[in-house]
């Protein structure tokens, strides 16, 4: 435990770099197509935000210390220093102007996973000091007190006590032995709480045992947002905990794109493990269900409206056909926006910008690119899958005085379920 | 010794004065001299006394000789050179001993200053010059007497003019050419291995009728006959552009009579009249045989990689130099490996874990 | 030095050390990375590395539409420089003797003519290439010395190339001695440049792609 220092700020980028990292900064030819990919270059028009400029010290760490040219180069003086105004002039860069979507990473010719490095070099810019305010309080209050958003335990409760009464279902709590493990996010608690009854209605009629864990229902990491490792560890460790002690089958993530990117992908390899659970996200449990003939759906929305792919779901989650499968049930007129799928723009809201308050006005400039995208379409109502990309969306579209309502998929789902009228006590 | 002229021996000889004609205008067409000029080549060479000559052979094979000499019926090349007062020449001279080395003396005294030294052979320096000696003087020697009172030097054949095959790698005798040792006469190197007759003796109506050496190039080579490369003049250099290649000696392209850059012509780099004068009064010349051009007319044709390899391979062995190379860059790699290894994992050892508390710069 | 002697040299050691540095140092280049090594991803897979490994290996031959449809011809400028540039280096007759002479092995070429009229569009489309690199804002902003220099190396050989095929400048003998000199130049600069991407460029569509396969994502 020590103070934030440059030194330790190069060390850990310098333990950071691996094979994968150094062939791509040896195969970069500096052609500058991930710029045109990302939508922080694409709407300010500013070159400082072209990708691979974003990893620059990354670059030059690489090259004299773990390049023999390089080391010889540095020796004689002829390459440049990573120091305290590095630091300072990329911060911004590294955390305010990206939200690690990767499509970046999805465009170069040459296959560099950009959005990876920046991940990877946010590990350094934290340790020397230099991570943004709003994500080292959002962190500070994750592992302080369980939510980014410093919410408790009994505000979550306060909502399950609305939902029985809505709906007279119960919501368990620390079940042993229930199927399905529940997680939520801090926005979906704090600001949309029907995703929480839409998964109760949806369980019952499926008729699949399910819980929340009163010491793990956050799933928002917020050490992978601001690059911390060792926070990001300690944060998933909680869910992995509770998971394996309730000895559930499946952790659901919920409605959150990081959230998603934490559990799935990253928490094993933070761990140190592979898991004695599956992880599955929200919307390929809802795809399940509905191919199995779980649930059923009935009647359809017949406002225009589109979808919403969050990248840490779609692009780096692989989850991009279920909600199409899901809203071609309940939706007469879905139109897809341009580049939907694999390819569509990031909200400009997510990896830590939205916790970022420095990053509000250029993230207000990044949403231009999906507002053009929803121009181009005319739809009534936006439908998405991520609380962060609903919150980033609604903030975006009331700047601009876009009147478009947005709704949560599983939210939109629930309305069209069909239950049987039994009610439980 | 008559002091007949040259058209004087002619018509001596038979030939008419149109024949006499012919072949001036022949001979003007070769050097590239416009048609204007024909009489005064005839007049010149009408007058043309018998200027003398004095050939010295060193380390040569003599198929310079052979090949300026060797004819099957008389030409009037060979007439002219018959016109020449070849004083001193060893294979071709009827004195041998103390009386051709008298004669040699004797012709130098006459003639001070104004007799042609024509050189065949290259010129060892090894062993104090004692590799070659003629009545006991080495070649160095004799070269350096001889050409005290030459007008002008004409190097015959590659070793005279580049030092040749007695100059290839490893170069026992330590042979050089002429113009290594002579620095102050004007010369005129006529390469090629051998040379083409009607080259030599082009040179030689030149100067009878000129008085001087032609235009030389940056070799000291007349630039009519070495002005142009074998590939700019072959016959088959529609095989080339076409991309038709004979790729053995014997395969179809090679009946087919295709491009022999594969098989090792050296075609693009070699300066010579070949293409275009070719051999055996027009007969035919090597790549028309089948054989790539070897080059021979250019300095160190031996040394050039091979005639068999195409010009554009190395000299060297590529497989064997990227094994070698290879096998340096895994050491050098394996070492630079380490060294990252080790770097890498002091570095990932080394780290401290960071709680939130060591997040902000103020705390 | 005049042109036999430099073809000499240039056909001798000159090509033996240019190809040995180049050798060794693209191997040194390679070994440097591959030691820093990629620990074992523990997430539970959705599907098969490998196969998403070699899918990225050829998937990011193409451009994605979106990108394309912002820089096309900047892009297709790219593949007319890349592919000219194989076509020259590969399908030249007195190239491919030279690869038969290590590999073994040779394969037909195209006509001298047409290799001729393909190197005079690469020469174009190198040159346009950086008017391109000058004035995209992008591009110049992130181009540094290295940029510059690997383009100059590439460029010579095919203009050298060029011009001795075609006479011009000086005698053959001179053009094809600068020709090889070139060729070496461009041998030794390569593994210290960006140039080191002909063959790194492979191990990072790999690296990338065979998380993705494992992953279950696109790539």
């Amino acid at each position: 435990m020590s103070a934030p220092s440059v030194e330790k700020g190069i060390q850990a980028i310098k333990g950071q770099i691996d094979a994968p990292v150094a062939s791509f900064f040896s195969a970069c030819v500096h052609c500058g197509l991930c710029a045109e990919a990302c939508l922080f270059y694409t709407e300010t028009g500013d070159p400082k935000y072209t990708p691979i400029n974003k990893v620059e010290p990354m670059r030059r760490i690489w090259e004299r210390e773990y390049t023999l040219f390089g080391k010889a180069k540095a020796a004689l003086g002829l390459s440049k220093e990573v120091d305290a105004d590095t630091f300072a002039e990329w911060e911004t860069l590294v955390y305010d102007g990206c939200t690690l979507c990767g499509r970046c990473s999805l465009v170069c010719p040459v296959g560099n996973d950009i959005s990876g490095m920046i991940r990877k070099i946010r590990e350094g810019f934290a340790a020397a000091g230099y991570a943004p305010e709003g994500l080292i309080g959002a962190s500070t209050r994750a592992v302080e007190i369980g939510s980014p958003m410093g919410v408790k335990l009994p505000a979550v409760q306060a909502q399950i006590k609305h939902l029985q009464k809505n709906t007279g279902l119960d919501v368990p709590i620390d079940a042993k032995g229930a199927e399905y493990l529940v997680l939520l996010s801090s926005m979906e608690i704090m600001n949309f709480p029907e995703y929480l009854e839409a998964i109760a209605r949806i369980m019952h009629q499926a008729g699949k045992s399910w819980t929340i864990a009163s010491k793990a229902f956050e799933a928002t990491n917020s050490g992978i947002q601001i690059g911390v490792s060792d926070i990001a560890k300690l944060l998933v460790s909680r869910v992995v905990d509770a998971a394996d002690e309730l000895g559930v089958k499946t952790v659901i993530s919920p409605e959150c794109g990081h959230a998603f990117t934490a559990i799935r992908w990253d928490g094993a390899n933070l761990i140190g493990r592979p898991y004695g659970f599956e992880v599955k996200h929200i919307l390929e449990v809802l795809d399940e269900f509905v191919k199995k003939g779980l649930i059923k759906t009935e009647g359809m929305e017949d406002a225009k409206l589109t979808y919403h792919d969050p990248c840490q779901i779609a692009r780096k989650g692989g989850v991009v056909e279920q909600p199409r499968n899901l809203l071609n049930r309940i939706a007469s007129n879905f139109v897809e926006m341009e580049d939907a799928g694999e390819m569509n723009w990031c909200c400009g809201g997510g990896g830590g910008v939205s916790a970022n308050e420095r990053a509000d006005e250029l993230k207000l400039t990044a949403f231009n690119r999906k507002k053009a995208q929803l121009e181009a379409l005319g739809v009534d109502t936006l439908v998405t899958a991520c609380a962060n990309c609903r919150l980033t969306l609604e903030e975006g579209l009331e700047e601009n005085n876009m009147d478009i309502p947005i709704v949560g998929l599983t939210e939109m789902l629930a309305e069209y379920l069909v239950e049987d009228d039994k009610e439980q006590a | 010794m008559d002091d007949l002229t040259l058209s004087e021996r002619l018509r001596q000889r038979g030939v008419s004065r149109r024949g006499f004609m012919k072949f001036c205008a022949a001979t003007a067409s070769m050097m590239a001299l416009p048609p204007i000029m024909i009489p005064k080549v005839a007049a010149a060479l009408e007058q043309a006394r018998r200027p003398s000559v004095i050939w010295l052979s060193f380390q040569e094979c003599t198929g310079c000789t052979e090949s300026l000499t060797r004819s099957h019926a008389p030409t009037i090349e060979g007439l002219i050179f018959d016109h020449i007062s070849l004083d001193y020449h060893h294979t071709l001279q009827a004195a041998a001993g103390d009386a051709a080395e008298h004669a040699r003396d004797e012709a130098m005294k006459k003639n001070w200053g104004e007799y042609l030294l024509v050189v065949d052979g290259s010129i060892p320096l090894g062993e104090n010059g004692n590799f070659s000696t003629i009545a006991g003087i080495s070649n160095l020697e004799m070269l350096k007497e001889v050409a005290e009172g030459a007008a002008a030097i004409i190097s015959v054949g590659t070793c005279a003019a580049f030092g040749g095959l007695p100059m290839a790698n490893p170069n026992p005798t330590g042979a050089v050419s002429v113009s290594d040792i002579i620095k102050d006469k004007p010369i005129v190197n006529v390469p090629g291995c051998p040379p083409i007759p009607t080259v030599i003796t082009g040179v030689l109506a030149h100067f009878l009728t000129f008085g001087r050496l032609p235009e030389l190039d940056h070799l000291n080579r007349p630039k009519v006959f070495f002005g142009q490369n074998i590939h700019d003049r072959c016959y088959r250099r529609p095989f080339y552009e076409r991309g038709q290649f004979a790729e053995t000696f014997d395969d179809e392209g090679a009946r087919k009579g295709w491009c022999l850059f594969k098989l090792g012509c050296k075609g693009p780099t070699t300066y010579n009249a070949c293409a275009t004068a070719k051999w055996n009064e027009g007969t035919s010349f090597p790549i028309e045989a089948g054989h790539g051009c070897i080059g021979c007319s250019e300095p160190n044709f031996w040394d050039a990689g091979g005639f068999y390899r195409a010009l554009s391979l190395p000299h060297t062995n590529v497989g064997e130099t990227i094994l070698t190379a290879g096998a340096a860059g895994i050491a050098i790699g394996a070492a630079a490996a380490v060294l990252n290894r080790k770097r890498k994992s002091d570095a990932v050892d080394n780290r401290e874990t960071i709680t939130i508390k060591d997040l902000s710069k103020e705390s | 030095m005049d042109a036999n002697e430099l073809l000499a040299w240039a056909r001798g050691s000159g090509f033996d050390i240019a190809l040995t540095i180049f050798v060794a140092g693209m191997l040194l280049r390679l070994l440097e990375v591959l030691a820093l090594g990629n620990k074992p991803d523990l997430s539970a897979p959705r599907g098969s590395g490998p196969k998403g490994g070699v899918q990225t290996l050829l998937s990011r031959n193409l451009p994605r539409k979106a990108v394309f449809d912002r820089e096309p011809l900047r892009i297709i400028n790219g593949y007319v420089l890349h592919i000219g540039f194989f076509i020259v280096l590969f399908l030249y007759g007195p190239h491919i003797v030279l690869f038969e002479s290590f590999l073994g092995f040779g394969w037909p070429g195209l006509p001298s003519g047409v290799i001729d009229a393909v190197g005079a569009i690469t020469i174009l489309s190198l040159i346009a290439a950086l008017v391109f690199r000058l004035n995209n804002k992008v591009i110049r902003f992130i181009s540094t010395k290295d940029d510059y220099v690997a383009w100059a190396v590439t460029l010579l050989p095919l203009l050298t190339g060029y011009l001795t095929y075609n006479h011009l400048v000086a005698s053959y003998t001179m053009m094809l001695a600068l020709h090889l000199l070139s060729v070496e130049l461009l041998l030794v600069v390569a593994p210290f440049t960006k140039l080191t991407h002909m063959f790194s460029f492979a191990m990072a569509r790999w690296y990338q792609g065979y998380q993705a396969g494992r992953r279950g994502v696109e790539s």
